[in-house]
This record gives structure tokens, C-alpha cells and sequence, in this order.
């Protein structure tokens, strides 16, 4: 790592951990922390669709994961006594099962047609989350207790949510530890071999597959692990809400993970963060303007994707700038 | 006489009701150039497919050194050592040159998919051997001066050549070019002939190519094949394809180049 690469990673990690606690203290605006929580999680999301769309497909399915994740966690803690932390790796084993299930028939699709059959999976999702009777139909699974005390060794790492005075501020820090996490991986997943070998697939899967790489096993696995994602973010969401309904995640919400890959750059391993940012916060601010709120945002999005097609981080570029 | 490295045993190839490929057999022999010539649409892109994984024979199969590689994953066949170059100037357009020769010596990594995310000692000497190589074939083919360009913006003869070196870096022990002159000038040909014979003088590699461009078929190959209407209608060397009666009506029954010097 270049000392100036090292310096931004520490400016980051200050600023989520230390600036942002910092300011919401001084204004008093604890709202933010719901925002910047959510933000966090939706682009713990978001970085699974970017890492489809780094094999070449448009992924508008992960509501689905998300609500699979959600739902294996809730079930899990309600039902079978688990303590949330121990599902939380399962949402995210879960989630990435069935998607290697969907995605080995699925995958072969290419281009529209694949980003067809995705959006429906999040409807899909929604009508097997009515049925079941595992899921509790329409009335989901509501009054999910706090996630409890996580302990190694009898030491105590997280403490019980229950007991804290600010379980905002556990809940933001939680979701940006896994924020951080889920964009190391990704971005040693894209520096390694497993990167190039995926932007090789992105660029020509004929080719890709003459020179020896295992095209059907390379693209499961992207998308296993792009839904290995979309499953935590799940699960976190159901625990900060501590419900879950057939609607936690519908298709608007697939789109939306989407659209924040696309706005922040899809050349861009910390696109989707900054797109999920801008959007959810553009959202959030725009609510001043009421009933133009819609035709405001959509305007800019458009706006913005013609002016900067390749994301908002390819301003880093035209500076000459890195990755 | 060694034993063939491939034989192309009665391979036949349906689309619906055109028949692409019919009854085709021949060997080729270990260390041979062998050319695989015909006019437009005489169904020579689809016999080098079916031998390389990409296209099942309706019936026949191809054998590499004894045993059955036709109906097979590509990947698994460019794994054994045959890999096919495209027709269409094939490439990864979004990287470099040199980025496209390292990521397509991908068959010889030995490191596993977990050591290459954790960057593991065997990944690190895997990547350092990868670079190492990689600028040996960009020197063999003399493409040092565009190392460091990106693909999308080569000129058609460099393009070609990148897809050579892109087959170059599998390691293969058969490799199948189609058209890998097209769009070259006279001189560029030459110069791709001479490093084609090396490529199987100083490396060993058994050379099979499917090319328009007589002239520089006659003086590459060592035997030749033609095709026409999907049928194997000759076979010998160059001289005797120049002579033979049915190859040269069959190029003149075509709007193709007239076949000759
Ligand atoms: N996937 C396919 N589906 C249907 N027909 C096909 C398919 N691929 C090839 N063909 C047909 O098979 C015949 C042989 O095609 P092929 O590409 O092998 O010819 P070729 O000898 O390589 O020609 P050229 O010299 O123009 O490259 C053509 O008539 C072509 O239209
Ligand atoms: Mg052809």
C-alpha cells in the first residue's frame, strides 16, 4: 500500500468511527444516526451487486438475498433461540446457497435477460415469504429481541443491546465495522487474481473460457458471494427494526442497490458506497421539497448519468487520480 | 512416423437443416503446421469450435493424443493443451496488453483461488512467474513498443497478434489460429509467418490455421486441408493441393481469391 493510499483508509476509518459520532453529539441530530446506519447496510448490498456487475451482469435481485438473510435470522433467533450473532454469518451462508441454486440455470443469461429474471426474484422472494408457514405469512415476525452479549472466552466483545443507553450508536458502529469489512473483501477480491480473472469475464466469456478459466464456476461464485452480502445486510436490517415482513424488501429496493452501483462508478470498488451515500442522503434532504421530492431526484439522476455515465468517482479519474 | 496428436474422426456438425461440417477426418502430427483452407462458409471456424469445446459434434469426435476431447468444456480442453485464437479479432478490450497476456496465464497458476484473495507466498510467485512470461511472449512476438497500451486502441495487425500471445500463454501444445493474418499488410504477414514457424520451431507447439491468404498458406504449411461445402475434398501437401483438380474448381466456382501465387 502507497503511504497516501494508506492515509485515505485512515482518514476514512476516522471519520466513520470517530468524526461522525463527534458531530451528531454536537448538533444533536441523533436522527442521523438511523440514516447513516442505513446507509451502511444498504451499501454492505450494494457491494454484492457491484461485484455481479464486475462479471458483466445486471444484477436487480438483491431485495431477495436480503429478505432470505433477514428472514433465516429472524427465524433463527425467534424460533430456535439462537443469539443473533450466530445467525448472522448463517443469513449470509444461507442467502449465498440459494443463490448458487438460482444462479447455476440462471447465470448462462446474459444482458437483459438475466437482469429480467433477477427482478422478478425479489417478487418471487416476497410471494414464498406470504406462503410459507415458517415465515408467518403477512404478519412476519415482529418483537425480535436486541441482539444479546457476544463473548470470546468469556470476554465480552459486544455487549447485550438491551442494556445500552444509546443502542443508536452501538447499531451505526456495528453497521460500519461491517460496512468496512464487506469493502476490504471486496476490494482484495478485485486487487488479487480472482479480479482480473472476473474483469476477463466482463470483457469476453468466449475468451475468458479458451484460456482455461472455469467461466459457469467463476460467475456462481461472484454471485454467490455478491448474495453472501445482500443475506447480511438482511439480517442486520431485521435486527435494528426487529421485524421482518414479506415488504421489508421489494423490488424498489433491488433497483435501488442498482442504481447506487451505477451512480458511484461501476469501474469503482468504493462506488457503490459513495452512490448508496448520495442517493439515500440526496433522498433523505430532498424530503424539504415535499411533493417535488420525486421530480427533483429523478431529475438529478438523470442529469447525473449524463454528465458523469461512468459514476460520480470518475471526477477522481479526470484529475488524474487512482482507484 | 510419430503418432498423430489429433485425429478428427467423422466429425460431422448439424444446424438445423445445414449441414456444417460433414464426415470431416484427418490427423495432425506432433511439431506439424497444418492449414485448413476452403472458401467462405465451407465450415472451417466450426471444425476448429468442435475440436477446441466451444461446439458438440453431432456425431464423430476428435482425439487428443488418444483420447476424446470433443463435447468437452473449453476450459477443460484449453487445460489439456489445445486452445483455439478467434476469428474475430478476440481480445480483452479494457486492458492492456501486457494485462491480457498476464490474466490469460491463468491454466498454470498453482495457487488456489483462496491463496490468490489471501495473497499467499505460492500466489505472489505465481503472479511474479505470470509477469515474467508474459514479457517473454510480448518480446517473442515484438510487442514491447505497445506493452503498456490498452487494447481497444490497437490497430487491426497488432490485435492479432495480441490474440496470439493470449493463446501463447496458456502453454499450449496444440494451438488453433483462425485467420490470424486478416487484416495484416504484406510485410505484417510475413513477419507473423516467420514468428508462426518459430512458435513451432523454439517452442514446440503444434500449429493448426485456418487462412484465406494463399500465398502465405502455401508457405507456412506443411500439409493443408481443404473444405468445401462442409466436406473434406483434399488433402496433401502444398504442392499437391496447388495441383489437385477439385480444389482449384472449388475456388473458382467461388468468389473467393483465386487459389495459386
Ligand atoms: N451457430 C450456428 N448456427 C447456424 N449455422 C451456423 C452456425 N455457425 C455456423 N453456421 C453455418 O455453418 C456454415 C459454416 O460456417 P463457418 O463459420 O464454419 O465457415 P468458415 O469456413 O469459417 O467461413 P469463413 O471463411 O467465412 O470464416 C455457414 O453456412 C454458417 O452460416
Ligand atoms: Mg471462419
Amino acid at each position: 500500500m502507497t503511504p497516501s493510499r494508506l492515509l485515505g483508509v485512515g482518514a476514512f476509518l476516522l471519520g466513520v468511527f470517530v468524526l461522525v459520532p463527534l458531530l451528531i453529539v454536537l448538533t444533536g441530530r441523533w436522527d442521523f444516526y438511523y440514516t447513516l446506519t442505513s446507509v451502511a447496510l444498504l451499501s454492505v448490498g450494494a457491494a454484492g451487486v457491484w461485484l455481479t456487475f464486475y462479471i458483466g451482469r445486471i444484477n436487480i435481485g438483491q431485495g431477495a438475498y436480503a429478505l432470505v438473510g433477514g428472514y433465516v435470522s429472524a427465524i433463527l433467533v425467534t424460533q430456535a433461540g439462537f443469539s443473533f450473532w450466530a445467525t448472522l454469518p448463517m443469513a449470509g451462508l444461507f442467502s449465498a446457497a440459494v443463490s448458487v441454486a438460482i444462479g447455476l440455470p440462471i447465470l448462462r443469461l446474459r444482458g437483459v435477460y438475466f437482469a429480467m429474471v433477477t427482478l422478478v426474484l425479489t417478487e418471487v422472494a416476497r410471494l414464498t415469504a406470504l406462503a410459507l408457514p415458517v415465515t408467518n405469512g403477512a404478519k412476519g415476525i415482529t418483537s425480535i429481541p436486541l441482539p444479546g452479549e457476544l463473548s470470546i472466552f468469556g470476554l465480552t466483545v459486544i455487549p447485550d443491546f438491551a442494556s445500552l443507553g444509546n443502542p443508536k450508536l452501538a447499531f451505526y458502529l456495528m453497521a460500519a465495522v461491517l460496512m468496512v469489512l464487506t469493502y476490504l473483501v471486496l476490494w482484495r477480491i478485485v486487487n488479487s487474481r480472482l479480479g482480473h480473472l472476473c474483469r476477463s469475464l466482463q470483457q469476453n466469456e468466449e475468451l475468458s473460457a479458451s484460456i482455461g478459466v472455469n467461466t459457469a464456476m467463476l460467475r456462481v461464485l461472484a454471485y454467490a458471494i455478491s448474495s453472501f452480502f445482500g443475506g447480511l445486510a438482511g439480517a442486520m436490517f431485521v435486527a435494528i427494526s426487529q421485524s421482518i415482513y414479506p415488504s421489508s424488501f421489494v423490488v424498489t429496493d433491488s433497483v435501488n442497490f442498482m442504481l447506487y452501483c451505477f451512480l458511484g462508478g461501476l469501474g469503482y470498488v468504493f462506488g457503490p458506497m459513495l452512490g448508496t451515500l448520495l442517493l439515500y442522503f440526496g433522498w433523505d434532504l430532498l424530503s424539504v421539497a415535499r411533493e417535488y421530492q420525486l421530480l427533483i431526484y429523478s431529475g438529478a439522476m438523470i442529469a447525473l448519468m449524463l454528465v458523469l455515465p461512468n459514476g460520480v468517482l470518475s471526477l477522481l479519474e479526470k484529475k488524474g487520480g487512482g482507484k | 512416423m510419430s503418432e498423430p496428436i489429433l485425429q478428427i474422426r467423422g466429425v460431422t456438425k448439424r444446424y438445423g437443416g445445414l449441414t456444417a461440417n460433414k464426415d470431416i477426418s484427418f490427423d495432425v502430427r506432433p511439431g506439424e503446421i497444418l492449414s485448413v483452407i476452403g472458401p467462405n462458409g465451407a465450415g472451417k471456424s466450426t471444425l476448429f469450435k468442435q475440436i477446441a469445446g466451444f461446439v458438440t459434434p453431432t456425431s464423430g469426435e476428435v482425439l487428443f493424443k488418444g483420447s476424446r476431447i470433443s463435447g468437452i468444456a473449453p476450459h477443460k480442453v484449453a487445460r489439456l493443451g489445445v486452445v483455439r485464437t478467434f476469428q474475430e479479432t478476440t481480445i480483452f478490450r479494457s486492458m492492456t496488453v501486457r494485462e491480457n497476456v498476464i490474466v490469460s496465464h491463468h491454466l498454470r497458476s498453482k495457487a488456489s483461488l483462496w491463496g490468490f484473495f489471501l495473497g499467499s507466498a505460492q500466489a505472489r510467485s505465481d503472479e511474479a512467474d505470470f509477469a515474467r512470461s508474459a514479457d517473454d511472449i510480448i518480446d517473442f512476438l515484438g510487442l514491447q513498443a505497445i506493452r503498456n497500451e490498452l487494447a481497444s486502441n490497437l490497430p487491426q495487425g497488432h490485435l492479432r497478434a495480441l490474440g496470439m500471445a493470449i493463446g501463447l500463454a496458456t502453454h499450449p501444445q496444440v494451438i488453433l489460429l483462425d485467420e490470424p493474418f486478416a487484416g495484416m499488410n504484406h510485410d505484417e504477414t510475413m513477419r507473423m509467418v516467420g514468428l508462426v514457424r518459430r512458435l513451432r520451431d523454439e517452442r514446440g507447439v503444434t500449429v493448426l490455421l485456418v487462412e484465406h491468404d494463399m500465398p502465405a498458406v502455401m508457405k507456412i504449411s506443411d500439409r493443408i486441408v481443404c473444405i468445401n461445402f462442409g466436406e473434406k475434398i483434399a488433402e496433401g501437401s502444398p504442392a499437391e493441393i496447388q495441383a489437385n483438380p477439385r480444389v482449384i474448381e472449388a475456388y473458382l466456382g467461388s468468389e473467393d481469391a483465386a487459389i495459386g501465387m
